[in-house]
């Protein structure tokens, strides 16, 4: 349980990161929290010759809003940061939610954003609540700097968009509508979630009609969904954007009937793995009842409460 | 442009001591404080993050030291379970721990006690549920974890009463 040899560089700058990532030839890792990696070091499942440090990389840190509303988060930003930040807590309030599930305090105290989603595990919160927030993942390397959509970003079972010579920078999160959920299941608090589903709604689609007002309470009616992003984490090789459910709900007012018909609509497009804490079947199963869940989470938020 | 290497000079303090020295790139932080300085109160359980029993302080906040390399730790101030023992005795905390017969065989001790030290630096009067989640990163295969969260909760009613008489 200790991991090979390496050599290992502490970059000074993001230019120099790039530099020794280079000169690594392929057989070079950035290390940045190192809660994913460094396990698979001590277990051999990765071997890199070099590792490259950028954790002293001014480049890769801090939260800034911007003008739009969103938010740019660095690489670095470890995920209790993300977490307590007041910026996240009101520009991305799924993502300072999604934080919150990560391991433990322990590991969200080292554990970067950067790395959770450059790492790309398919039981991940972090990506999940990125692609549902439909974020975009900057990342530079010898060629520049661009820009992928988190959708686009996760190719399939730990594999993204980033190239080998290439370092993850920021997520670019946009403005949040008010309409979110967040929930998952796990054994126990802590573990990876066995599935998990995030949901963010934006009402008042300009070309759908308002639902009809009830009783009294007409202007606490909430208006059609303009758009529904929904994605289940634990659920398949990558999180998975349950657009079948999505399609549902287009036009419709979402309620409870429409968010459990979402629900029904999203677990047979899962293709989750079986092992020894679940089978496939169980996990669709979740996947049915984590999506009206967290739907009926957006809805309460959308709501206005009792005065 | 740094080269890398194999073996990496590191300043760090650990335990309020400023401790200097070239260590193996591949050197885990846990090994570190056990083998190359002696402080084998840290122990190592699962070497992947899981269990943890090698929970340490780095900058007041806490870290599976499994999961760090010593090399990391330039210019970090880290606080072993040595650390929190007072030179005679033992701390509240632990005491409360003693008393409560809050261990068995005392391995995963340590990481109980310096995980409980961030929970009640960060919330003084901790619910049940809060104390059991925090917790819940620490394996413990002994105890069944009551006479822990028992443990804890004593800790904080004697410290609330200790402050207000």
């Amino acid at each position: 349980m200790k991991p090979a040899s390496f050599r290992y560089a502490r970059a000074g700058s993001l230019a120099e990161a790039i530099a020794l990532l280079a000169a690594g030839h392929g057989d070079a890792k950035i290390l940045s929290g190192g809660q994913s990696l460094v396990p698979m070091m001590n277990m051999r499942l990765v071997r890199p010759a070099v590792v490259v440090d950028v954790n002293g990389l001014r480049e890769l840190s801090g939260i800034t809003p911007t003008p739009e509303g969103g938010l740019r988060v660095g690489a670095l930003t470890r995920h209790a940061e993300l977490a307590a930040s007041p910026a996240v807590i009101e520009r991305a309030p799924l993502l300072a939610e999604a934080a919150r599930h990560v391991g433990h305090a322990a590991i969200r105290n080292q554990g970067t954003l950067g790395g959770s989603v450059a790492h790309a595990d398919p039981a991940a919160e972090l990506p999940a609540a990125l692609v549902a927030l439909d974020a975009r993942v900057r990342m530079t390397g010898p060629r520049g700097a661009r820009e992928v959509a988190a959708d686009m970003f996760f190719r399939g079972l730990l594999t993204t968009a980033l190239e080998a010579d290439e370092i993850l920078t920021a997520i670019e999160v946009p403005a949040q509508p008010p309409g979110w959920g967040f929930v998952e299941l796990a054994r126990r608090p802590g573990d990876f979630a066995l599935a998990g589903v995030a949901a963010v709604v934006r009402v008042g689609h300009p070309l759908t009609l308002p639902s009809p007002p009830r009783g009294g309470e007409g202007a606490s009616e909430p208006q059609p969904p303009e758009v529904v992003r929904l994605v289940g984490f634990g659920v398949g090789d990558r999180p998975v954007r349950l657009t079948g459910a999505e399609w549902l709900l287009t036009g419709v007012p979402l309620d409870a009937d429409s968010a459990a018909r979402a629900g029904v609509a999203a677990g047979p497009a899962c293709d989750p793995p079986s092992d020894v804490h679940g089978s496939a079947d169980y996990r669709r199963h979740l996947a049915t009842v984590l999506t009206e869940r967290a739907l009926l989470q957006a809805v309460a938020r959308l709501r206005p409460g009792p005065r | 442009m740094t080269t890398p290497s194999e073996r990496v000079a590191v300043r760090l303090t650990v335990n309020g001591r400023p401790v200097e020295q070239v260590v193996e790139a591949r050197r885990s932080l846990a090994d570190f404080l056990r083998e190359d300085l002696g402080l084998t109160g840290t122990h190592v359980g699962c070497e992947h993050g899981v269990c943890g029993a090698c929970t340490v302080l780095v900058d007041g906040r806490s870290a599976r030291s499994c999961l760090l390399f010593a090399a990391q730790l330039e210019g970090r101030a880290v606080t072993t379970i040595e650390g929190l023992t007072p030179a005679e005795g033992l701390s509240p905390l632990q005491e409360s721990f003693r008393v409560c017969h809050a261990m068995q065989c005392g391995f995963c001790t340590p990481g109980m006690i310096v995980t409980t030290t961030e929970l009640l630096a960060q919330e003084p009067a901790p619910s049940t549920e809060a104390i059991r989640e925090a917790i819940s990163g620490n394996l413990c295969m002994c105890t069944g974890y009551v006479n822990i969260v028992r443990a804890i909760e004593q800790a904080v009613a004697a410290r609330t009463a200790g402050a207000r008489a």
